[in-house]
């Protein structure tokens, strides 16, 4: 497992740009599995948080402690995020706790591309491509937001310094890294959040 | 552009995140049904000036279907439920008879 | 001539100087002033030529209103036409020039237009370019394209970047004057966050030109102190340099900011779009003065009054030495006062009402000295480059010359019009105001948004309270509205009390003199940029264009680029006294956004150049790239069509792909192929209802073709679904079509069959797919070493999990080429890798990486369809001789009722063929085969059409597949196919298959 995954590679090989008005970071392979089934059942709720180590998340809400957490992605879906490296234990423990319910676990770890998006600007830089109430007191630290960036679907959520963790799919890595770089151009502060 | 809140996850956002999807209520016709059954299925569709009802999806979001109740002409929403139905809920109708009383759609009013 | 006072100009800086350049000529400015401004200060009054006639146009207006002062701004990939001057912030280094004129603007060779005029009235184009017919391509169209456009279009590409950016707030003020600035910090004051635009770089609007005080302080004052309360709140954001350009549904506003058109040197995007979602919206979008309808009216030197008092005011530029002042109402005599205490002449303040009590601005023209001549009008503009004098004529008569007076500029003012533009845009409706002779909002019936409510209130001048003490009470009350609307309590203020002199009541007047006569009225101009006379209005009445929509699109009134914001209400006037009718029973023209031009970069944003659209990438993107790869575009996807070498061309790379994979070793990049996971005790018989076949039946390790199908009975989808466990199948998609089928399965399970226990996830990225065809495709996979790759182990259509030269990999063996083929998962993570260690260790064995092309001709040899060639969302599986992928067993699956509808049953429906041409050349794609006889319309009847066309190197000749009317019955028969290129294609309908019909190549 860990010869496969020093092989793994991100979709930018770790791109990062810093020469505008926020920093802008790919970041290194994460785990993620996303796990569907009956949020209520108690099998799934133990598979998602006893691999993840961290308390089940209310309706769009994350709850994420370095590279584990878990993310509610729909009222029948969670995204599970651990240590890309755990991936494959992790599942075959989920399996384990889901017994015969109905539920799906799948690994989507290397199916995405994680990127941060960091410093005081990164709330406005983000205001630019998404449809979404970015203030301090309405997106705050804790949620999940599934929506677009410009012209694909994309998932973020912020921590208390406006530190923002954004996930794309893999094959859109490169224009979503293309449109933040544009947004985070030099010159283009907005100072409205 | 209109803004619709998905029942499904609680959002409330504007329609680049959703995709329409056409009549709410269809009842499908499959094998065996009669002509007039499967032609009113297919291809008649409800086109009202006033009370309508839609399915919608969250396509930019949670990826779930579901229903909105809507004036075609103000543009006015009258509420969203769940798409696990195969009529409109009680309370949307009560709200689209507070606001249009007479209203008739299909069989529903 | 117009100059620069010595004194006055209170938006200047004038210990700036800046340098600008128009039409070449080097001309001097200060830091504060408009291009508008400037030119005058530099006595250039003209300042372009009208649409139609050529003739000499100078500047009317001082702000968005302004119909005649466009100009070509900047150079190269900064340059764009039809930029305002009014609107132009001058910065050091401007070069702007003059358009709509040839060769020169002092000489222009299209004035010749101008004593035309009379025989160019309105709806001349339409009743002109009809006869000869022939005379349409060759004659009438270059005349007009000549003619037609303002401005150039730029040709060097937009160097400037442009952003988007959403804001949200509860109440948005649009329009940063008095009423705007009360409005919004009334609203703040509740506690709602508010966000005030203004379309301007100063606060206040007009009211610091006009006067009057605010609970006894100069309104400066007034305007200075809100400002900096309103920047002190935490909950209210301003922007200026914002213009609000549109209103939409549901509380959404576009915001249009210019961030460095003022200073193009300044790092960051040009414009940004605002995209506001409001709660409450309130218009304080002000005034705009009308002109009045005269002979001569738009001679250089003509202009607003308020636009000459702004001049002085603002700027510190006198439009001319002697200014006759002509009006219907109080207002324009404060240009009069201005005027004069700018120590400039005013000869004569021609008033239009007849004399009556006398009003404060009376009594202090007559203080000052100056000359009114009450019930007059002007009977002519005299004068041509320039205004040098005016003749004065009675009001109610006919035109008979009184009086002539020598003078170099006339302010006129014909009333004022509150922009109602953004209340109107979402459905807001209006009144009609007699007193004032406006349309005003009608309170009553504002747009209404989500939630059924009004969510636009007016403010200011802009509902029609054109006093100040009237606007700021209107203001305060706007604010308290919006506020609560919003959801706020509105804290209990008292609005502040504006003082103003009293006015005397304006006297709408809609020709001047009322009597004009004919000669007179076709000089009389409405629309300046349009080139559109009140005689063109009236004749559109008298030839039945009695609708206000139809007389606009006739006359072309009200549809240049100011969007008639000078013509609108004289022009509906005109029409209403032509048709007798009152005037709010005529109606207004619609409003559409934007309030003026926004650029196209702004709409665009971001969406340029590298992100114009979202390119997706396969793990191998980049080698792909580097090793000559031609793209093709699949969706948004890119895939290799071929990779083409040195020395190459396209087509003898294709040639090469499929020459070396039919018979050494090919390697496809298949990532894109969508990948979805069904899962659950009911997949089986949710894929039964999706897929036309039988996949429940399907034995895990198994793998299955299946086709998918619409309610419509179309097909839409097809590709091999995989039996992983009991409970789970892997279905693969069509390339960019995962997300389309995902939500296919979705819809049907979420508002269909919500009842079955089926979860679907698209893993379609989670894997680099590679397909290793040819007839060394299994040595390369033994090389590399791992799992059992053999017949015995992993029979056609069987898949396994494994491990190939140390990569965790899940192997399908599958085909869609006709050779020894295996498709290979790994995760894309690796996937650069496990390509790396193939092309390495299939180097012995001859691989070289294919394109789409090679893909195309390998399948075609094969006869195997493919979704949008051989389908185009109107074939049906049965069209397609697919009827052994149709399960016969099943009661119900999608598309299975429509399938049997009579027209879907009908034997005359085209059959998929195969298709040799008789010559060995390659059909032209898309060809229809010619039949017997003609068709209703004449045309000749056709009887078939190629749906897929390659040169078959393996065969040697050119191949296809069609859709042939009867075509299976006719096997061997030779049909034809005129092609565009002139020839006819003799083609003989054969088995589809071409290529190793028994299937013995992929079977080893």
């Amino acid at each position: 497992m860990s010869e496969q995954a020093t092989l793994s590679q991100t979709a930018l090989g770790g791109a990062r740009y810093d020469a505008g008005i926020a920093t802008i970071v790919e970041a290194p392979l994460q785990g993620m599995i996303t796990l569907r089934g009956d949020l209520a059942s108690a099998k799934v709720k133990n598979a998602a948080t006893g691999v993840a180590g961290v308390d089940m998340p209310g309706q769009r809400q994350v709850n994420c402690v370095e590279q584990s957490g878990i993310a509610w992605m729909s009222p029948d879906e969670l995204l599970v995020l651990c240590p890309y490296a755990d991936v494959a234990a992790n599942m075959a423990k989920m399996q384990k706790t889901l017994g015969k319910g109905h539920a799906l676990a799948v690994n989507v770890s290397d199916a995405r591309a994680m990127f941060h998006l960091g410093g005081t600007h990164a709330r406005d830089v983000m205001a630019k491509l998404a449809p979404v109430d970015l203030r301090r007191d309405q997106f705050t630290p804790g949620m999940i937001r599934r929506t677009r960036m410009a012209q694909v679907a994309a998932a973020f959520w912020v921590d208390g310094d406006d530190r923002f963790s954004i996930i794309c799919f893999r094959s859109q890595a490169q224009y979503v890294f293309d449109l933040l770089k544009i947004a985070a151009q030099p010159g283009s502060e907005v100072g409205h959040i | 552009m209109l803004i619709l809140t998905c029942p499904m996850c609680g959002v409330t956002a504007e329609e680049t995140e959703f995709h329409g999807g056409g009549e709410a209520h269809l009842k499908r016709f499959g094998p065996g049904s009669s002509e007039d059954e499967f032609e009113g299925y297919l291809f008649m569709r409800e086109n009202p000036k006033g009370v309508h009802f839609e399915r919608w999806r969250h396509a930019n979001g949670c990826g779930k279907w579901f229903h909105a109740a809507r004036c075609t002409t103000t543009l006015e929403v009258f509420g969203t439920y769940a798409a696990q139905t195969y009529e409109p809920p009680a309370e949307i109708k009560a709200v689209i008879s507070d606001k249009r009383p007479g209203w008739r759609w299909r069989e529903h009013s | 001539m117009s100059t620069r006072l010595a004194t006055g100009g209170r938006l200047l800086t004038k210990d700036k100087p800046v340098t600008f350049r128009f039409n070449g000529k080097q001309l001097r400015g200060y830091e504060g002033d408009t291009l508008a401004s400037a030119l005058l200060a530099n006595d250039q009054m003209l300042v372009g030529r009208s649409f139609k006639y050529h003739r000499p146009r100078g500047i009317v207006a001082s702000g968005a209103e302004e119909p005649n002062g466009l100009v070509n701004m900047g150079d190269e990939g900064k340059f764009e036409p039809n930029q305002r001057v009014t609107t132009t912030e001058l910065f050091d280094g401007l070069s702007a020039t003059s358009q709509n004129h040839w060769p020169s603007l002092e000489f222009d060779v299209g004035v010749i237009n101008k004593y035309m005029s009379r025989f160019m009235p309105a709806g001349f184009y339409y009743k002109t370019f009809m006869y000869p017919r022939a005379f349409w391509k060759h004659v009438y169209e270059p005349f007009i394209r000549q003619a037609a456009g303002l401005g150039k279009a730029p040709k060097a590409r937009d160097v400037d970047t442009y952003e988007h950016y959403h804001a949200f707030c509860d109440v948005l003020v649009i329009g940063g004057g008095v009423a705007g600035l009360l409005a919004a910090k009334t609203a703040a004051q509740s506690g709602a966050k508010v966000m005030l635009i203004e379309q301007t770089a100063h606060w206040g609007g007009r009211a610091p030109v006009d006067g009057g005080t605010v609970d006894g302080d100069p309104v400066e004052d007034f305007v200075e102190k809100t400002v900096a309360e309103l920047a002190s709140m935490e909950n209210v954001t301003l922007r200026n340099r914002t213009m609000g350009a549109g209103v939409y549904d549901h509380g959404y506003v576009l915001g249009y900011e210019r961030l460095t058109d003022h200073a193009p040197e300044a790092a960051g995007p040009r414009h940004r779009l605002w995209r506001v979602r409001a709660g409450h919206i309130i218009t304080a979008t002000g005034a705009i003065e009308r002109p009045l309808s005269f002979a001569g009216n738009d001679i250089p030197g003509v202009m607003l009054a308020s636009a000459v008092r702004d001049y002085v005011a603002n700027w510190g530029v006198s439009i001319g030495d002697r200014t006759v002042i002509v009006t219907n109402n109080d207002d324009a005599y404060l240009t009069a006062f201005a005027l004069k205490f700018a120590g400039l002449e005013v000869p004569a303040i021609v008033d239009a009402r007849p004399a009556g009590d006398e009003s404060p601005a009376m009594a202090q023209a007559k203080a000052l000295g100056l000359r009114v001549l009450h019930g007059h009008g002007i009977a002519k503009v005299k004068g041509n480059k320039r205004v040098t004098g005016v003749a004065i004529c009675a009001q109610a008569g006919e035109g008979a010359v009184l009086e002539e007076i020598t003078c170099d500029a006339v302010a006129m003012s014909g009333g004022w019009s509150p922009v109602v533009h953004l209340w109107s845009h979402c459905g807001g409706k209006l009144a009609w105001d007699d007193a004032q002779a406006f349309f005003k909002p009608d309170r009553d019936k504002a747009p209404t948004g989500a939630d059924g409510a009004g969510f636009v209130t007016a403010a200011g001048a802009a509902s029609g309270a054109l006093i100040l003490s009237d606007a700021l009470g209107d203001a305060h009350a706007a604010g308290q509205a919006a506020a609560k609307a919003a959801g706020f309590t509105a804290r209990k203020t008292k609005a502040p009390k504006g003082e103003t002199p009293a006015e005397a009541p304006m006297l709408p007047v809609w020709m001047m003199p009322q009597g004009a006569s004919a000669p007179l009225r076709a000089k009389a101009w409405l629309d300046y940029q349009n080139d559109v006379k009140v005689s063109d209005v009236q004749l559109a009445a008298r030839e039945g264009f009695e609708s206000v929509e139809h007389a606009k699109r006739y006359t072309t009134l009200g549809m240049a680029t100011d969007q008639g914001k000078l013509s609108n209400i004289n022009g509906l006037a005109t029409l209403a006294g032509a048709l007798d009718t009152p005037i709010p029973q005529v109606g207004t023209t619609t409003f559409r956004p934007p309030y003026t031009p926004i650029s196209m970069g702004a709409i665009g944003g971001e969406a340029r150049a590298e992100v114009f659209q979202p390119i997706r990438r396969t793990p191998m993107h980049d080698w792909h790239d580097t090793n000559g790869a031609d793209w093709e575009p699949v969706g948004h996807w890119r895939r290799p069509y071929a990779f083409v070498r040195d020395g190459e061309s396209t087509h003898d790379a294709v040639m090469r792909e499929v020459v070396n994979t039919r018979q050494n070793l090919g390697l496809l990049d298949a990532s894109t192929l969508g990948k979805l996971v069904v899962k659950g005790p009911d997949a089986g018989k949710f894929l039964d209802m999706l897929y036309t076949n039988m996949m429940s039946t399907l034995k895990p390790g198994k793998c299955r073709y299946g086709l998918m199908c619409s309610e419509n009975g179309f097909l839409i989808d097809d590709g091999v679904v995989a039996r992983i466990d009991e409970d789970t199948f892997l279905c693969h998609t069509t390339t960019g079509g995962a997300e389309r089928i995902h939500g296919h399965m979705e819809e049907w399970l979420q508002t269909e069959w919500w009842d079955w226990k089926v979860y679907v996830a698209n893993v379609t990225e989670q894997y680099a797919q590679v397909a290793v065809v040819g007839p060394n495709a299994r040595k390369v996979l033994e090389k590399l070493g791992g799992m059992d790759v053999s017949k015995e182990a992993l029979g056609f259509m069987e898949w396994a999990d494994g491990e190939i030269g140390g990569f965790k990999a899940r192997v399908y063996r599958i085909s869609f080429s006709g050779e020894l083929s295996y498709e290979i998962a790994v995760d894309a993570g690796q996937g650069q890798a496990f390509w790396d260690a193939l092309m390495a260790a299939g180097a012995e064995f001859g691989a070289m990486p294919y394109g789409t092309e090679c893909l195309h001709i390998l399948r075609a040899e094969k006869g195997f369809i493919m979704i949008g060639d051989e389908t185009d969302g109107t074939i049906i599986p049965q069209d397609l001789g697919l009827n052994w992928a149709i399960s016969k067993k099943k009661e119900d699956y999608l598309g299975k009722r429509a399938q049997a509808r009579s027209h879907m049953t009908d034997p005359e429906r085209w059959k998929l063929v195969g298709l040799e041409t008789v010559d060995g050349s390659t059909l032209p794609d898309g060809a229809y085969a010619a039949g017997e006889g003609v068709n209703a319309n004449g045309q000749r009847n056709v009887i078939g059409r190629v749906t897929s066309t390659y040169h078959s190197p393996t065969l040697g000749r050119g191949i296809a597949m069609g859709l042939v009317l009867h075509g299976p019955d006719r096997m061997g028969e030779v049909i034809s196919f005129p092609g565009t290129d002139g020839k006819t294609y003799e083609a003989r309908i054969v088995d589809p298959v071409f290529y190793d019909k028994e299937g013995e190549k992929q079977n080893v």
